[in-house]
């Protein structure tokens, strides 16, 4: 098509007008809407599910008879039910599981990031992709079959020298303690927070870690100064990813452990329940204010991770300033 | 404790790309030497290769010897580590940490040389501002972020920086490209100053600068893309910029290049 030369008897700020009301503002404002209804969808969303939870959870907490924050039994059957030891084992289990995670997880990633020759840091890179797609189920199996055989013993070894701490106090007999979850739940995010933890520190501009490196430091003391420093927010990022899928994890921990509604200071003794498999494990089985129970621990699973997501959101916040953002 | 530099033979390759081809000079000590030429003809390539900081890129090699009073700087026992501790580096972009405060950019290097005592690093910090002429615009924000600075003032505090170690060796890159007239003269008198104790090399587009401040200019010259870049003459200053016994080098200062 031929262009139109502009008519230069207009005067050229018409000619800038019409163009810009006719093309480029038109598609700034569908950007714009489309954007701002995607953000309110995902609040109605939010919004949507609370709700759902909140009516549905009403009608047993009505009828029940113990207090839903303190009591640690679980049967709605007879209105004798909290979810205080549902949240104890869900937050220790996934508590366990990022202290195990994230140093490896970080580990992992600086040495494909930082310290691997190039053709193994694409495999290892590559194999840690994988691992994060491996669907939990898989892992819930290996964790029955392989790793309750075989950490056992490790359990015994902590319990030996470090049972007068009473986390690792009482007594082992078998491996169905909120440890062997945290365990196989430290395995199941372990790629997920190694994989953007690596994106993250690939992200460190080649300027700030020269900088370091002409200031003679090593290679350690440029990641010290240069790197974690700079990817900090995003190592917190990935960390609540992990936590998040720790938190709702279900079907790993459901065959794991031998569910007990009793908050037992030991990691290691046998028993313990999370929300997410105490959900799967009992909405088959329960009647209607059973259900109804369910839903409300589920409500407040969903709280638990709202609450922890705002807590890491105001941690990142508050260094904005030196986040390199700006740089 | 200024030290002498001398090159020979030295090539410089980014992969099987050979930047820079056969330099030979000697950089006296207390004295500021500066690197001219035109753009992508290898005075930063050339510089990063007298602080071992050119093999940091991947691909990156150096052939040829360079000494620093007669020791092999790229020798078998030579830790590079050890010798980008007494050779310092301002690079062309400026580049603080954008994590740190700004006292925290100026103490980074000498906390790297296990100095903790608070007292100690303050008057470290305080000097080194001064030195650099930033010191009244930040004393009263040395918590703030670095990165929260105007571009002049990031490059002055990366020569903060850098002078806080107390190099041997000064190594500076286009130091004063982001800079004001004003605050390049303050980083000029701060260099004749720096050169009663340290050896300085300083790249530079401004034929002005160089004349100012260099005791021996280097021109550095490039045969086309793709070429190496070769040093092409090195002569104490007054007699590159009156008598140069190039005609390149007349023509590149006198601006009748290409
Ligand atoms: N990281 C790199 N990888 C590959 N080639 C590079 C790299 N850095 C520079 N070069 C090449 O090396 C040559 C010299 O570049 P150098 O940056 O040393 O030039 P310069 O003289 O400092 O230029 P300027 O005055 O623009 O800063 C150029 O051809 C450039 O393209
Ligand atoms: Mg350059």
């Amino acid at each position: 098509m031929a262009t139109t030369p502009p008519d230069l008897d207009k005067p050229s700020t018409q000619l800038g007008t019409t163009r810009s009301a006719s093309g480029v503002r038109l598609g700034d404002r569908i950007f714009r809407g489309s954007s701002m209804g995607a953000g309110i969808f995902v609040l109605v969303v939010m919004a949507a599910i609370g709700t759902f939870l909140l009516i549905r959870a009403i009608p047993s907490l009505t009828s029940n008879e113990s207090n839903v924050l303190t009591t640690q039994n679980f049967d709605p059957d007879n209105n004798d039910w909290g979810i205080a030891a549902l949240a104890y084992g869900t937050l220790v289990s996934s508590i366990i599981a990022l202290i195990l995670a994230v140093p490896v997880a970080i580990g992992i990633a600086l040495f494909i990031s930082h310290y691997a020759p190039r053709r193994l840091a694409v495999i290892l890179a590559y194999v840690v992709d994988l691992l994060a797609a491996v669907p939990s189920v898989i892992f819930g199996l290996w964790g029955l079959r392989f790793l309750s055989e075989h950490i056992l013993p490790i359990e015994r070894w902590i319990n030996d020298w470090f049972g007068w701490i009473p986390v690792f106090g009482g007594s082992v007999n078998s491996a169905s303690s909120l440890f062997t979850a945290g365990v196989v739940l430290a395995i199941m995010i372990l790629p997920i927070i190694a994989a953007v933890c690596r994106e993250v520190f690939l992200q460190v501009p080649r300027a700030h870690e020269e900088a370091a490196l002409a200031l003679g430091a090593t290679r350690w003391e440029m990641i010290r100064t240069a790197v974690l420093p700079f990817g900090r927010p995003g190592i917190i990022s990935a960390t609540m990813l992990g936590l998040g899928r720790a938190l709702g994890e279900t079907i790993a921990i459901a065959l794991i452990l031998s569910p007990s509604y009793a908050i037992n200071a030991s990691v290691l003794e046998i028993g313990g329940s999370t929300f997410a498999a105490n959900i799967a494990l009992r909405f088959g089985e329960i009647a209607e204010t059973g259900r109804s129970a369910l839903i409300a621990s589920g409500l407040v699973l969903f709280l638990i991770t709202l609450l922890v997501n705002m807590g890491a959101r105001a941690v990142i916040a508050r260094r904005k300033e030196f986040s390199g953002a700006s740089a | 404790m200024a030290k002498r530099i001398d090159v020979s033979g030295l090539n410089v390759y980014y992969g099987s790309f050979r930047a820079v081809e056969d330099v030979n000079m000697t950089i006296e000590p207390r004295s500021v030497t500066a690197f001219i030429g035109p753009s992508g003809c290898g005075k930063s390539t050339f510089l990063r290769t007298l602080n071992r900081m050119h093999e940091v890129i991947p691909g990156a090699r150096v052939e040829g010897k360079v000494t620093i009073d007669g020791e092999d700087l790229y020798g078998q026992n030579v830790d590079p580590v050890a010798v980008r501790r007494t050779v310092g580096m301002v690079f062309q972009r400026p580049n603080p940490f954008p994590t740190m405060s700004i006292y925290d950019n100026v103490a980074a290097g000498l906390r790297l040389n296990g100095v903790k005592k608070k007292s100690q690093l303050d008057g470290i910090v305080e000097t080194s501002l001064k030195g650099a002429n930033l010191w009244n615009e930040v004393k009263d924000r040395l918590d703030r972020p670095g990165a929260g600075l105007s571009g002049g003032q990031q490059q002055r505090l990366c020569i903060a920086r850098a002078i806080a170690v107390e190099p041997e060796v000064l190594l500076m890159d286009e130091p004063c490209s982001a800079l004001d007239p004003i605050s390049t003269l303050a980083i000029e008198d701060q260099i004749a100053a720096l050169k009663e104790q340290y050896t300085i090399v300083i790249v530079t587009h401004n034929m002005q600068q160089a004349a100012r401040v260099s005791d021996t200019t280097a021109f550095f010259n490039i045969a086309g893309s793709g070429k190496p870049g070769k040093l092409i003459e090195m002569a104490p200053t007054p007699k590159m910029f009156s008598t140069p016994s190039e005609k390149a080098t007349e023509d590149y200062i006198s601006g009748r290049f290409g």
